[in-house]
Order: structure tokens, then C-alpha cells, then sequence
């Protein structure tokens, strides 16, 4: 039996970062907004104090702040024709779960992208021809340009610290020249960088290439956002990536937002509520609203006159999927959207081993680093180099977690007392040069739902097909070669290569940067979502997120995310509500 | 945050000295879980302000001196492989001076040790090397059956004896074995065992004490961590010099303690 609630202008499935924006500002216009969030409420002096964040068991290792793995998991195989296998324990990426979703364990690192990123395929093959048959990258059918005002407005929203370079046209020294023009400075300054990013910088000056601050939503210093929400000084304890900040110092919906959403009465949140699908009309092409199912098992109907999927973007598509709205993706016909282009991140690096020096990482923050921008997107030369696009190589110091963390030198056994030696003698003494590579997206990359494994619910989980392509291993390649040449220049005893290898492994953590399978474009033909991020079959069904990336750039997602839901809200509020209907003439 | 419904109200308050005795511990267990189910169906909407009441801070779960799941004998296997991942030396504890077992056979009895935090549906098969733990175990299950199988390859191998008998160049060649997988058994996967075991004596020695390992911060000292701290803006301009700061846990640190309250229990 499921019971019918009364019905609410929209509804959020999912209340992490793009349910906290939307709702914020559907509520701002008035609207009666209901979130649906299938975790529980989690706020900073319950869930992560100061007096217990830094329980590196809990909280990581015991997977306290992801998405329970016993409820609903992802599978995986690198090629079609293997049988894809639940990863029965996150490791590659740690999807959330609760109030503030992921954006509760991210780092703080709050780049753009670059104008450029926006227009892959045509940027690309103007400079440099045809692209590879099989690389399906496409152009965002929005604008860095259209987007700056929405990027400006999550940065402030976020306190992020950092150097402009490039204000209106103006570049400025010190920080990023290759950046798409800014409307306006960063609203704080830069992190007070550590010994290793003073060396980085060091180095990366020597070889003439241009380093500049990584953009950190860890305060800088104490900031009050827009809305009001006050943020406090990061203390740099080294517990951000993985782990919900105790000291009010790292932006997040519950640092930014919620305190001033949740008063508001035309606002409502409803936790351990699981949305099992949306609901459609009988022509299938208005949706009226969701079925969930709430902790003691009982099902609901939510009437809404819009549906926004906020959820995960693995989970925005498997709740598309499972809701039978849009064609799913085959890669043998191209034919079907759903689940296509997702995209990952292609990480890699070099690590520096000091000989008396100490890097001392537990003095770190998660976007506390220097960074240069010479090898990523389009900022270079690609002529003869067989591949596109590039990544960001960056030097942070983020923790020294030790059950996390055990740096040792090439050749060190696994175990043992020789082990235990080099740990004890590089604990603290190493730091890593990262390249943080973008990943283009590739036709036989793609999700799609398990034919085999189920959820706690017995509903499919979804299924992964996914491995580095041969772009992604001659990019990842060639800038890291890159790093090297940094990471040799820092003054060190020794120098790592750490090389991206194929086939892609779902177990050692890389990134939590999963993006596509419900991906923004032009026309139905070539997209999920409209240039708003409207659902092109379904013209009151909105998603959000990460999923709509065509493809994958350089850097980290989350400022991308924000400002793609500032920009969505934005035409959602001034044109959708006077006349609901496509805003896109397909 | 389901892996947190159940358990981790449970326990004992890690402070030293405030323990409460075994009877009150399953009291409070009964209390905590009664209050977490009435809370779940009650809290479910929340509308008006943030839903924060004072002093309801959302404490870990470390066990207690009650929850143990390997028997003697099982205990001095782990043990001793555990002084083999990380042996101790003459200047430096390991991971047996570190209780790294306590920690695992705390560990074991736990929500996680039982399997519920994982996804433990079937179908059940090897997988590729690329899709990580595909054992029809769980962590618990896989030690009993993991041991047992040690025990008997030694009994064969080694004249009857046991791992914790064996000398250390022997406890070695059969742990090298299995890392290497040129020792398997029939129904136990090996490998699978000794990368769960390492990485769990590796939790042992380097996390919180709260959970009954990294007895007096051993692993901390030995690395130059210092724990569970917030604030280390004094010492952003380090400049590389090494910073000796005296580790504090969760539960603070021993140089805290009033005289004549007991030690943390292990």
C-alpha cells in the first residue's frame, strides 16, 4: 500500500551540494520545496566535532561518512564480455550518503574550468583535426562565459581563498594566466602554504612555468558568506578529504546553507526517505512526482509539479534507468543516452623523499597546495603528441594519515621489518607531485544497470564498464613526465614515478570525480539534459550534478557543479516558472 | 551512515576510570538501541531549524573488553602473524607491544567483522584482480576458516607444530607464501586473508587507541604523528625542520590522567 502525501511544487531527491543550491533558491522564489535524503540529518558538533573528527578507523577505513556498501554498491568490469563484480567495499571513489552528500568528505580544491573545456570537439579539431572514432567528447552546450557569474556565485557562497589571474581581461601576477577572464577577485586570499609548496614553486619558476595557489574552500580566514553563514579559520589538522571538517572550516551545504534554509517555512526535509523512481504521467511526458521508501519500510507517492534528481551522479542515472525515462546507452549502434560518456579522472604523480628535511603532513588541508596550469587542457602545444587534453600537476600537503599513509621508497617490501624501517623514516619526510589528468570520454566507456546483483531492495545496482583508454595513457604520460621534471627540481634524495597503468582497478582510492551518464548537450540526439539541465523527455524532471559533464577536464568538478546549479536555477526561476515547458525546442 | 544505526552508541565511555561495569554496558545497549529506533522514526522530518539538541554528540564504537571473537588459540596465530608484519625491536615497539590483536579481535566482533558493512550478496566468484575482496567470507568468517587452514599446512609442514610455535624465519616463509600465492588452500582464499590481516594490523598499530590497539600510541611515536590534534597553525612556517609534538588520542592522552586513575584498558 503507499500512501499519497500532499503534493509540493518540487521536490529534491537527494539534499547534498545541488539540493542545498536548488532549494535555497526555489525557495528564495517562493516555492514549497521538499527534500528527499536517503542517509540521515548529519551536522558538525554531532557528527564531526573537533573532539572526535580525526578518527582516521571510523570515518575512512570503517567507511562511516559513504554510502552504506551492504544497501546498494556499483559493479565493475573493465570490457564488455566480462562479468562485471559488486566492489563489496568502496575503493577508487567513495560515493556519500546523508545530509550534505559527498560534499561532506571533499577536499575543499574549487577550480574552473577553463573556457576551452567547454568546447572539446570543436576547440580540438580546429587546432588539430579529426579526433580518434572512438573518443566521443562533445562541446557543453554553455559557455564559460555564461557560466562565470554562476562560478562567481558559488565561490562566494564557499569563502574559497586564492589568486585571480585574470580579472576582467587583466592578467594578474601570481595566479593562474591560463584561467578564463574572472567578473571579480577571489573572496579570500590563499592558504598559508608549507614547506613543500614553497619548494614546489621553487622548482616549477626554475623550469618557467607559472605556479599560483590552488583555490581553497578551507578558510583562509574567518568569512561570512552571503548568506550569512558563518565559516571559521581552517586549523589545519589534516582530516578534510574523507572526513567531515569539526572546525567550521570547510565549505559544505551544512557550513554554507542549511543554516539559514532549514528556518525557512516554505522548506522541508525528509531523511531516511529512498526515492525508488520517478513517477510519470500516462503519455510519459510530464513526471508527477516520486515514490519513496522510508526507514520502517513503507512506501510513499510525493506529488510535485517539478522533480530534480540530486542525488550521486551513479545514482541519478540508475534512478533514471530504473524509472524506464530515456533510452540507455549500446556503444555497438551509439544509439541511446543514458549512461553514456561517463567519465572519470586520470590520476598519477611523482613522490619526493627528503633526506633531514621533514614535509610534515599532518600540518596540511585538503586544497592547501601550489599548482601549475601549463600542462592542462589546451594550454600547450599538442601537435604530434597523439593525445588531447592534460591535467593539472600540484603539490599539496593535505594529512600524513598513518593508516592511510605509508610512503616509502621504490623496492620497499610490503610487510616486515624493513618495512617498518622506511616508514619510520619517511613518514614525514616525503611529499607528491600530482597530475590530476582530465579524462575524455570514450565509446566503450559507459553505465548502465547489473543484470545480476540487486540492492538492499532488490532493485538492480548499477554496472560500471570502464578503463583508460589509449588517450588516457599517452596524456597521463606526457604530463607526467612533467611532474618528474618538477619533482627533481624540489630538492629531494629521491624521486617516484607513480604512472597511471591500465586496466583501470576499482580497488586503491583515486578520485571521487565520476561524472556523465546523464549528460548536457545540444539536442536529444546527443544528450540526457538540455543546456538547464532539464530532462528532454521529461520537461519538470531536472538533473543536476556532475552526471551532465559531457566529459571530464583537468580539475577537480565540484565549483563546475556548483555553478551549472546556480546557472540552472537561475533560468529555472525567470523563465521556467511564467511558462513551464521545454526551455530548449529539441 | 546505516553502519552507524546500530552499534556505535553501544560501549563503554572511553574515558579512564568512568567505565561502566558489564551490566550497565548491555543496559545501555538495550537504552541506546531503543533510543536510536525511536529517534529514526521520529526525527524523519525536519522543518523550522536545524534538529541539534546539546550534548548529543554521535560518540564512536571501540568495542569493549566483552566483545571478543577468536579463541585463545585463534588470538595467539593472529598475534603472532601480527608481530610479523611489524616486529617489534630493540628500540622500537610492533605491532604485538601495540595489542594489534586486541584491536583485530575486537574488530572481528564488530558490525564490520560480521560482514554487515560490505556487500555480501552472491553470486560469489574469484573476479578479476581489478574488482578487489570477492570471498563468500566475512571478515570473521574468513579468519576462522583462514586460520584453520594455516594451522594445518604448519602441522603438515612443520612436525606438528603451530604458526605461534614456528620460528620467526619460518612464520615468514609461510606468510611470504601466502603473499606470493604459492600456498593456497581449497576452500580459503588465501591471499585474500593475508592482504585483509596486514592491513588490519596496520589499522592496529596506527589507529585511535579507543579501539584497543596502538597500545600507549606506539605507532604514533614511531612515525612522529600526533593523533587526534586540531590545530597546528603554530607550526605552519615549520620550514622542514621535524616537529616533535607529544601524540594526544580521542580519549586525550596518558600524561593527562589524574594519579591514581586506572590506565586505558586494553
Amino acid at each position: 500500500m503507499v500512501t499519497r502525501l500532499p503534493p509540493v511544487d518540487a521536490v529534491m531527491v537527494g539534499f547534498g551540494w545541488t539540493g542545498a543550491i536548488m532549494a535555497q533558491e526555489l525557495t528564495d522564489a517562493g516555492l514549497d520545496v521538499l527534500a528527499l535524503e536517503r542517509g540521515g540529518w548529519r551536522d558538525t558538533p554531532t557528527d564531526f566535532p573537533t573532539t572526535h573528527a580525526q578518527d582516521e578507523l571510523r570515518y575512512y577505513w570503517r567507511h562511516e561518512g559513504f554510502q552504506a556498501e551492504n544497501r546498494a554498491t556499483v559493479t565493475l568490469r573493465n570490457k564488455e564480455g566480462q562479468t562485471a563484480r559488486p566492489m563489496r567495499r568502496w575503493g577508487s571513489f567513495l560515493p556519500g550518503t546523508g545530509v550534505g552528500g559527498s560534499g561532506v568528505h571533499w577536499n575543499g580544491i574549487t577550480y574552473r574550468f577553463l573556457p576551452s573545456d567547454f568546447r572539446t570537439r570543436s576547440h580540438n579539431e580546429e587546432r588539430y583535426g579529426p579526433l580518434p572514432e572512438d573518443m566521443t567528447v562533445q562541446d557543453w552546450p554553455v559557455s564559460y562565459d555564461e557560466l562565470e557569474p554562476h562560478y562567481d556565485r558559488f565561490e562566494k557562497l564557499c569563502g574559497v581563498g586564492g589568486v585571480a589571474g585574470n580579472v576582467n581581461g587583466e592578467i594578474r601576477p601570481g595566479g593562474n594566466p591560463f584561467e578564463g577572464p574572472r567578473s571579480d577577485d577571489y573572496p579570500n586570499p590563499p592558504m598559508h602554504m608549507t614547506f613543500a609548496q614553497h619548494r614546489f614553486r621553487e622548482a616549477a619558476e626554475g623550469l618557467g612555468l607559472n605556479p599560483f595557489p590552488v583555490p581553497s574552500a578551507n578558510m583562509s580566514r574567518a568569512y561570512t558568506n552571503p548568506l550569512g553563514c558563518q565559516l571559521a579559520p581552517c586549523t589545519y589538522c589534516g582530516f578534510c578529504e574523507k572526513y567531515g571538517c569539526g572546525n567550521y572550516s570547510k565549505a559544505s551545504a551544512q557550513t554554507t546553507i542549511l543554516p539559514v534554509l532549514m528556518r525557512k517555512p516554505n522548506f522541508r526535509l525528509r531523511t531516511e526517505a529512498e526515492v525508488l523512481r520517478v513517477e510519470r504521467s500516462r503519455d510519459g511526458g510530464r513526471a508527477t512526482g516520486v515514490t519513496f521508501i522510508d526507514a520502517l519500510g513503507e512506501e510513499f507517492f510525493q506529488p510535485a509539479e517539478m522533480v530534480f534528481l540530486c542525488a550521486y551522479p551513479l545514482e541519478n542515472v540508475r534512478l533514471m534507468l530504473l524509472s524506464g525515462i530515456g533510452e540507455p546507452y549500446d556503444p555497438a549502434t551509439g544509439r541511446g543516452q543514458l549512461g553514456r560518456n561517463y567519465c572519470y579522472q586520470v590520476m598519477s604523480g611523482a613522490d619526493v623523499f627528503y633526506e633531514d628535511e621533514h614535509v610534515n603532513g599532518f600540518v596540511g588541508a585538503g586544497a592547501l597546495g601550489m599548482v601549475v596550469d601549463d600542462y592542462n587542457g589546451d594550454n600547450f602545444d599538442h601537435s604530434g603528441l597523439g593525445f588531447i587534453h592534460g591535467g593539472y600537476i600540484s603539490c599539496t600537503t593535505t594529512n600524513a594519515r598513518p593508516i592511510e599513509s605509508h610512503p616509502t621508497p621504490e623496492g620497499t617490501p610490503k610487510w616486515g621489518a624493513a618495512f617498518k624501517a622506511a616508514v619510520k623514516e619517511n613518514f614525514l619526510k616525503k611529499t607528491s607531485v600530482g597530475v590530476h589528468g582530465g579524462s575524455m570520454a570514450w565509446r566503450s566507456n559507459r553505465l548502465d544497470l547489473d543484470p545480476t546483483y540487486k540492492d538492499h531492495l532488490g532493485r538492480p545496482i548499477l554496472r560500471m564498464t570502464y578503463d583508460f583508454t589509449p588517450q588516457d595513457l599517452a596524456m597521463s604520460s606526457y604530463v607526467t613526465d612533467k611532474a618528474m621534471r618538477i619533482a627533481e627540481g624540489m630538492g629531494g634524495k629521491t624521486v617516484n614515478r607513480n604512472k597511471r597503468d591500465a586496466p583501470y582497478d576499482s580497488m586503491p582510492y583515486q578520485t571521487t570525480h565520476n561524472t556523465g551518464g546523464t549528460i548536457m548537450g545540444a539536442s536529444p540526439g546527443d544528450s540526457v539534459v538540455n543546456r538547464y539541465l532539464q530532462s528532454w523527455d521529461v520537461s519538470n524532471l531536472f538533473l543536476m550534478g556532475a552526471g551532465a559533464f559531457p566529459q571530464n577536464a583537468g580539475y577537480n568538478p565540484t565549483d563546475t557543479v556548483g555553478a551549472l546549479t546556480y546557472w540552472s536555477a537561475r533560468h529555472i526561476v525567470a523563465d521556467y516558472l511564467r511558462n513551464p515547458g521545454p526551455m530548449v525546442q529539441a | 551512515m546505516t553502519c552507524r544505526s546500530h552499534d556505535t552508541r553501544r560501549g563503554g565511555d572511553p574515558r579512564p576510570g568512568l567505565r561502566p561495569s558489564r551490566r550497565s554496558v548491555i543496559t545501555l545497549a538495550a537504552a541506546a538501541a531503543a533510543t536510536a529506533w525511536a529517534g529514526r522514526a521520529s526525527a524523519e522530518t525536519h522543518r523550522g531549524g536545524v534538529p541539534w539538541s546539546p550534548s548529543a554528540d554521535d560518540a564512536p564504537f571501540h568495542g569493549t573488553r566483552e566483545a571478543h571473537f577468536l579463541t585463545d588459540a585463534e588470538f595467539a596465530v593472529v598475534d603472532a602473524m601480527c608481530a610479523r608484519i611489524l616486529p617489534g625491536d630493540e628500540n622500537d615497539p610492533g605491532a604485538r607491544e601495540a595489542g594489534a590483536a586486541v584491536f583485530i579481535d575486537r574488530q572481528l566482533a564488530s558490525p564490520w567483522g560480521r560482514g554487515e558493512l560490505w556487500y555480501m550478496q552472491g553470486p560469489f566468484s574469484e573476479g578479476l584482480p581489478t574488482q578487489g575482496y570477492q570471498a563468500d567470507f566475512t571478515p570473521a568468517a574468513l579468519y576462522r576458516a583462514a586460520i584453520a587452514a594455516v594451522e594445518g599446512h604448519c602441522a603438515t609442514a612443520f612436525d606438528g607444530r603451530g604458526f605461534a610455535d614456528l620460528a620467526e624465519d619460518e612464520q615468514d616463509q609461510v606468510l611470504t607464501a601466502m603473499d606470493e600465492e604459492t600456498l593456497t588452500f581449497d576452500h580459503v582464499p588465501a591471499k585474500s586473508f593475508f592482504d585483509m590481516m596486514r592491513e588490519n594490523t596496520i589499522e592496529g598499530f596506527f589507529c585511535d587507541p579507543i579501539y584497543g590497539g596502538n597500545a600507549d600510541m606506539v605507532g604514533w611515536r614511531l612515525v612522529g604523528f600526533p593523533g587526534a590534534r586540531y590545530d597546528y597553525r603554530p607550526w605552519l612556517d615549520h620550514g622542514g625542520r621535524r616537529l616533535d609534538l607529544p601524540p594526544v588520542g580521542i580519549a586525550g592522552r596518558p600524561a593527562w590522567r589524574r594519579a591514581g586513575t586506572p590506565a586505558p584498558r586494553r
